[in-house]
C-alpha cells in the first residue's frame, strides 16, 4: 500500500515519514494511510493529523503507560502494521489517481478580482498572462486538499496550474479578509477568517470555511477534492446574504 | 452562580485539558501549558482531573463570588487575599458569597491554575473550554477574560454541604513546581539536529538561552548564541506538537506552546520531552532556559515516574477530602 518511516517525535507523538516532497502521490499515500489508522480505532490514539508526506500520531500515553508492557510508541506502530496490511518496504504504491476518485468533492464559488482578489493583476503580470487566463485556469485545475494548517480550517491545495505559481509577496498584509482565495508558491489556499498573510489574493469566496458551530467546523477535509467556480459580484453579495 | 472578574490581571484564560483529535483540521489542542498543575488544582477542588481551570500569567487577576465557592491555587505561587485576609496556594480554600479574591504577582515562575469546587461552567466549543487565543477559538472566541466576565460555575459537593473550615493540610508544591531555571530541559533528539554545525550543536547544550518578552503560549522566543545548519535546510511543512524547538532563519529557536501551529516549516533542533513542557510554562521573560540531551527511553520512564506520583498525589487529595 505505501512506504514509509516511523520516527518518535516525543513520548506521545509518532510522525510516518513518506517523502519529502510536495508529490501529490506522496500525499495520496499520507491520506490512504490516515484513513486506514483511523479505521482500525486504535485505542489512545488521540491525533491522525497529515502533513505533505508526513503523518503525525498523537497518542495518550497514559493509555499505553500503566501496564507495563513495552514502550507505547512501538507497540503503536506495531498496532498500525498490523492494521494496514502490506505496509513497509518492498510493497506497491498506491495509486493516487484511483484515491483521488473516490475522494468528497467540494466546489467553491469565486468572485475573481477587483476588491475580492487585488493582487490578481499583480499575479498576471508576474505569471505574462491575462487576468481572464489566470482566471481560466485557477478555475480548470483540479485541487485536492493535501493539509489544513495556519489556521482552523484553512487548506493547503495541491494541483496549482504550474503556470501560474508566484512567489509570496515582499510585504504580508497584517489582514486578509476572511474568505480570499490566494496563490502562494506553488500552492492555492483560502482563508478561513480575517488573518495575516503574504500570498497573492486573487479572488473570494462566500463560503464559510470554519464554523466551530457546525459538524463538521471545517468546510473541507484533508484528502478532498476541490474546484473552484468563477462567480460575478452580484452572484457573491446574493450568496453571502444566504449564509447571513 | 457566577465569578466576575473585577481585574483581569496580566492575562487569564479558561483553560482545560484542550481540544486533542481536531489537528487533521488545523485545530490545535491548546489547554492549560502547565497540565500537571491544572489536575492537582481540579484534585483540590474534588472535581474531575479535566476540568475547566483560570490559566494566570504573572499577575493575578481579581474576582468576586457571587456564591460560595471552594477553589485552589496551583502552580507558580503567588500572594491570596480572600476578603482581605491572607490564605494559602496548593490547598482548598472557601470563599463565602460576595467575598473579593485577590491574586498578586508571582515572585518566581509564570502560570498558576485557579479551579473552582464543581469547574467553570461556560459553553464549551469543539469539546473543549479552553480559550485558544492565537487559533480565536473557544468560550469568548478565545479572547482572553477582560473586567466585567461573567463566569458561571456549578455547584460542588462541599458548598452545597455547607462546609467552610479549611482543612489543616497544605500540598508541598514541590516537586510539581520548580522554579530552578539553571536546571536543564530535557532535549529529544529531532529530524535536522545533525545538520548543525559541530559548534552550534555544542552551543545548544552548553550556553544559556534567554526566554524573551515576546513569548507566549503560541512559543517560547529564545535568545542566546546564534545557531547556524551546515547547508540550508529544504523542507516542507510537517506537523507540529507543544515542546518543539524550531529554527527560525535569524538562528534562535522557539520552543512551541499549547497553542502552537499544527504543523510549520521551519529546521527542527530539538523536542522537549512531554514531561518536561511544564516546566517551560514556567519560565518566564528574562529567565534562563538550558537544555540537557535526553534518550526516550529515559524521557518515557520520567513520564511514567511523574504520572504514578501525580495519580497518588491525586487519589491521596480524594482520600484526604473525604475524610
Amino acid at each position: 500500500m505505501a512506504e514509509f518511516s516511523t520516527e518518535p517525535i516525543s513520548e506521545d507523538t509518532l510522525l510516518l515519514r513518506f517523502g519529502s516532497s510536495l508529490a501529490p502521490a506522496i500525499n495520496a499515500q499520507v491520506h490512504a494511510v490516515a484513513r486506514a489508522i483511523r479505521k482500525a480505532n486504535l485505542p489512545g490514539v488521540l491525533d491522525v493529523a497529515p502533513a505533505y508526506a508526513t503523518l503525525l500520531l498523537r497518542v495518550d500515553p497514559l493509555a499505553w503507560l500503566d501496564d507495563g508492557s513495552g514502550h507505547p510508541l512501538e507497540r503503536i506502530a506495531a498496532a498500525i502494521a498490523t492494521a494496514i496490511p502490506g505496509t513497509g518496504p518492498g510493497h506497491e504504491q498506491a495509486t493516487p489517481a484511483s484515491r483521488n476518485d473516490s475522494a468528497h468533492f467540494v466546489e467553491i464559488p469565486v468572485c475573481y478580482g477587483g476588491e475580492n482578489g487585488p493582487d490578481l493583476d499583480a499575479v498576471a503580470k508576474h505569471t505574462g498572462l491575462s487576468c481572464d487566463d489566470v482566471i481560466a485556469r485557477h478555475a480548470a485545475a483540479e485541487y485536492h486538499v493535501a493539509m489544513l494548517g495556519f489556521a482552523p480550517g484553512f487548506p493547503y491545495l495541491l494541483g496549482l496550474d504550474p503556470a501560474l505559481q508566484a512567489p509570496r509577496r515582499a510585504d504580508p498584509r497584517t489582514r486578509v479578509p476572511a474568505g480570499s482565495v490566494a496563490i502562494g508558491g506553488a500552492q492555492t489556499g483560502i482563508y478561513p477568517r480575517e488573518l495575516p498573510g503574504g500570498w497573492h489574493l486573487i479572488g473570494r469566496t462566500p463560503r464559510v470555511l470554519f464554523d466551530p458551530a457546525r459538524e463538521p467546523p471545517a468546510l473541507l477535509a484533508p484528502g478532498n477534492r476541490v474546484r473552484f467556480r468563477a462567480i460575478d459580484a452580484d452572484e457573491f453579495a446574493r450568496l453571502t446574504k444566504l449564509r447571513a | 452562580m457566577t465569578v466576575e472578574v473585577i481585574k483581569p490581571g496580566l492575562l487569564t484564560t479558561l483553560q482545560d485539558a484542550g481540544r486533542p483529535g481536531l489537528a487533521h483540521l488545523g485545530i490545535g489542542r491548546a489547554g492549560a501549558f502547565d497540565a500537571p498543575a491544572l489536575r492537582i488544582a481540579n484534585a483540590l477542588c474534588g472535581n474531575p482531573r479535566d476540568t475547566c481551570a483560570l490559566e494566570i500569567t504573572l499577575l493575578g487577576p481579581t474576582l468576586r463570588f457571587h456564591r460560595d465557592a471552594w477553589i485552589a491555587i496551583t502552580g507558580a505561587p503567588l500572594p491570596l487575599r480572600i476578603a482581605g485576609a491572607d490564605r494559602p496556594t496548593w490547598s482548598p480554600v472557601f470563599v463565602a458569597t460576595g467575598a473579593t479574591v485577590e491574586l498578586g504577582a508571582m515572585r518566581s515562575g509564570y502560570r498558576s491554575y485557579l479551579a473552582v469546587g464543581g469547574g467553570f461552567a461556560v459553553g464549551p466549543v469543539l469539546g473543549s473550554r479552553s480559550q485558544d487565543i492565537n487559533a480565536a477559538l473557544g468560550p469568548m472566541d478565545g479572547r482572553p477574560l477582560r473586567a466585567g466576565d461573567l463566569l458561571p460555575f456549578a455547584e460542588s459537593r462541599n458548598a452545597a454541604h455547607g462546609v467552610t473550615a479549611a482543612p489543616k493540610w497544605q500540598i508541598d508544591p514541590r516537586p510539581w513546581f520548580a522554579p530552578d531555571v539553571d536546571a536543564p530541559l530535557r532535549l529529544l533528539s529531532a529530524s535536522h539536529v545533525d545538520a548543525l554545525t559541530t559548534l552550534s550543536h555544542k552551543l545548544l547544550f552548553s550556553d544559556a538561552f534567554k526566554v524573551l518578552p515576546e513569548s507566549n503560549r503560541v512559543g517560547i522566543r529564545l535568545a542566546g548564541p546564534v545557531l547556524e545548519s551546515t547547508t540550508p535546510i529544504e523542507m516542507v511543512s510537517e506537523g507540529c506538537i507543544p515542546g518543539l524547538l524550531q529554527l527560525p532563519p535569524s538562528g534562535q529557536p522557539v520552543a512551541f506552546g499549547p497553542e502552537c501551529p499544527v504543523s510549520g516549516g521551519y529546521p527542527r533542533i530539538g523536542q522537549i520531552a512531554a514531561v518536561d513542557v511544564p516546566r517551560l510554562a514556567q519560565r518566564r521573560p528574562g529567565d534562563a532556559l538550558r537544555f540537557t540531551p535526553c534518550t526516550f527511553d529515559d524521557a518515557l520512564r520520567a513520564l511514567r515516574k511523574r504520572e504514578r506520583a501525580l495519580t497518588r498525589l491525586e487519589t491521596g487529595i480524594t482520600a484526604r477530602l473525604s475524610a
